[in-house]
């Protein structure tokens, strides 16, 4: 498939899944009502505008949001160290970054100033990050990332758990589920604002990697001599993916497989070229977590089913075959 | 085999007592009874005589939750585990139906009476419940005497404030978005403050999830919120989410105190007057509207 092509194909896809999310709720709204509130905005404190503008523009900006933020993070970290199992929620990204932020919460740090609750994610997303890198570092096997992952991921979920049931108030220790499996249930735009600006952040500083991860894919030697800073690249890639990974983590929990998945699925398409890979990765995540979202509110209206779940059940099934096909290829 | 047939015989009087049989008269009444829910802790407090009771919960004691903290706090505290309980050498225990069975099935293996009451989800429920109670404890005159200053205490308030035909819509909304529909005794208190319910009206009638968006299209007049513990908590957070609080929406937010309608004690009557007097405060002719600054 011609890239422009793909692209195209793929922003109608979630074009079409953002307006079914728009569509989706308990409560039943019709479509023309529904869209002219959302629109027009209808008189001030009508019901069905609010709703509209305030749960579910929110919800849908955030399952876009997150899901590219994911699928690019995932992309540009198997094209840096080389691994297909590279992925934010594997390698335990995900989990450092809700450390941060239940810290941030129940410290109250959180509420000091407006993006401290992201950037209390960034730490911890940045934190693991350098601590895989380090350990499995550009040539490192699929095991040693693996395991360091698993490592980190159970590290960084036993401590969000011990804080949370510390917490005096009893609520928190049910939130562990949240920041484990994800839910964009009941975010509001403050939200939306609040893991913009990082998001925005992360990405500026991964989507200009593309013509550096193609050379990579010829080796780090080749590499550096067509003139890729190597160090400054992995600097790029620790903090970008730190910033998306972390300002997702702090609105909606800890999704997973989202970036193992989607680029993958996606490799072939792009003819496995990493810088057309990032554009479509990201996509294609946006894709992935708001058909995710829709699944929740559709097979459980009434219960708040975490999207974790959801695309756990797609890539746990996806991440074994990944396993068994990179054994019989014995890397 | 003394001590045997006194085992028998708790055992028996225990079984009368989950059976809802009053004990047989001349019986002597417990001496030393153990609570382990936050509802017996309560009309324990109420009804137990001087010494009778012996421990209460540890939730009896947390003033988020309870009604009676400060009365409990006098108590030593157990944590409703049948090993700690059992040491407390009780000839009572006061249990929940609801969610303690396994600790209930233990005691009475070993021999502990354990009489044992259900939710209460309705005024009258609340009156049998405190019948019962005196029954288990022998206090039953001082259980009457309750129930009588209740019946005549709901009765002056019913008639200071009778409930009109205008019954403004209110919602109970709680962390996680949990509500409260009419067929539980905050519903049932609701609709004696002649308030109508809009969980009801949704369709949830016992105790579940409202959704937000449900809630805001429902547009109540009073939206409903309870103690809220100091720590965050994400269950908390839909309480201030911007579609409830959006436009004139703060103007219809309250503030109750839900500790009064967790337990079917005749402390509901304070929830209940709170509850009428949001309802004449709404019912009342609207003062002239203010003018928003740059409307």
């Amino acid at each position: 498939m011609k890239f422009p092509v793909l692209i195209g194909a793929l922003g109608l896809l979630v074009a079409g899944l953002f307006a079914a999310s728009l569509l989706v709720g308990p409560a039943a709204i019709g479509l023309s009502e529904s869209l002219s509130a959302l629109i027009r905005g209808g008189a001030d404190g009508d019901a069905v505008a609010v709703v509209m503008r305030e749960v579910r523009l929110p919800r849908a900006l955030l399952g876009a949001m997150v899901g590219a933020a994911l699928g690019l993070s995932g992309a540009a970290m198997q094209g840096f160290l080389r691994n297909p199992l590279a992925e934010p929620g594997l390698i335990g990204t995900s989990a450092s970054a809700a450390l941060g932020a239940v810290l941030a919460i129940q410290t109250g740090f959180a509420a000091a100033f407006t993006l401290a609750l992201p950037l209390s994610a960034l730490v911890g997303a940045v934190l693991s990050v350098l601590l895989i890198v380090a350990l499995a570092g550009p040539r490192g096997s699929a095991l040693v990332l693996i395991l360091a992952g698993i490592a980190v991921s159970a590290l960084a979920g036993a401590c969000t758990a011990l804080v949370l049931n510390l917490s005096p108030n009893p609520y928190a220790a049910a939130e562990i589920v949240f920041w484990m499996m994800g839910s964009l249930a009941d975010r509001s735009m403050t939200h939306v604002w609040l893991a913009a600006p990082l998001m925005a952040l992360g990405a500026a500083m991964i989507l200009p990697m593309g013509r550096g991860l193609n050379a990579l894919t010829l080796g780090e030697d080749a590499a550096a001599s067509l003139g890729v800073a190597l160090g400054r690249m992995r600097l790029m890639l620790v903090l970008g993916t730190a910033a998306l990974v972390g300002a997702a983590t702090a609105v909606a929990g800890a999704i997973g497989f989202v970036g193992l998945v989607v680029p993958h699925i996606l490799r072939p398409l792009v003819g496995a070229l990493p810088s057309r890979l990032l554009p479509a990765s990201a996509l294609g995540g946006a894709a992935m977590v708001l058909a995710a979202d829709i699944a929740v509110r559709l097979i459980a209206p009434d219960r708040d089913l975490k999207l974790g779940v959801l695309t756990a059940l797609v890539g746990a099934p996806f991440f074994l075959h990944l396993i068994w096909r990179t054994r019989s290829e014995g890397i | 085999m003394s001590a045997f047939v006194r085992r028998s015989k708790a055992l028996l009087a225990g079984l009368a007592l989950v059976l809802g049989l009053s004990a047989p008269a001349g019986a002597e009444p417990p001496r030393r009874v153990v609570s382990i829910n936050l509802c017996t802790d309560q009309l324990a407090l109420l009804i137990a005589a001087p010494g009778q009771l012996v421990s209460v919960s540890n939730l009896g004691q947390d003033a988020m939750l309870s009604a009676m903290a400060d009365r409990a706090a006098a108590f030593p505290a157990n944590r409703g585990q049948a090993e700690e309980v059992f040491l407390m050498r009780p000839d009572l225990v006061l249990a929940g139906t609801f969610t303690t069975q396994a600790t209930v099935d233990l005691l009475q293996r070993l021999g502990v009476p354990v009489a044992q009451f259900p939710p209460v989800s309705s005024l009258d429920d609340l009156r049998d419940g405190i019948v019962r109670m005196g029954a288990a404890l022998g206090r039953e005159a001082v259980a009457d005497e309750i129930v009588a200053r209740f019946d005549a205490d709901l009765a002056a308030l019913s008639a200071t404030a009778p409930v009109g035909t205008a019954r403004p819509r209110a919602a109970l909304y709680y962390p996680n978005g949990y509500s409260l529909g009419d067929r539980t005794l905050a519903g049932q208190v609701l609709a004696a403050a002649g308030l109508a319910n809009v969980a009801a009206e949704a369709g949830l009638h016992h105790g579940g999830h409202l959704a937000l968006e449900q809630l805001v299209l429902a547009d109540p007049d009073l939206i409903l919120t309870g103690r809220r513990y100091p720590t965050p908590a994400r269950a908390q957070d839909v309480l201030d989410h911007p579609a409830l609080t959006a436009g004139s929406g703060a103007a219809r937010r309250g503030n109750i105190d839900d500790r009064d309608l967790i337990c079917g004690t005749p402390q509901v009557l304070k929830a209940l007057a709170d509850l009428v007097a949001r309802r004449q405060a709404l019912a009342a002719p609207a003062p002239a509207p203010e003018v928003e600054a740059g409307g």
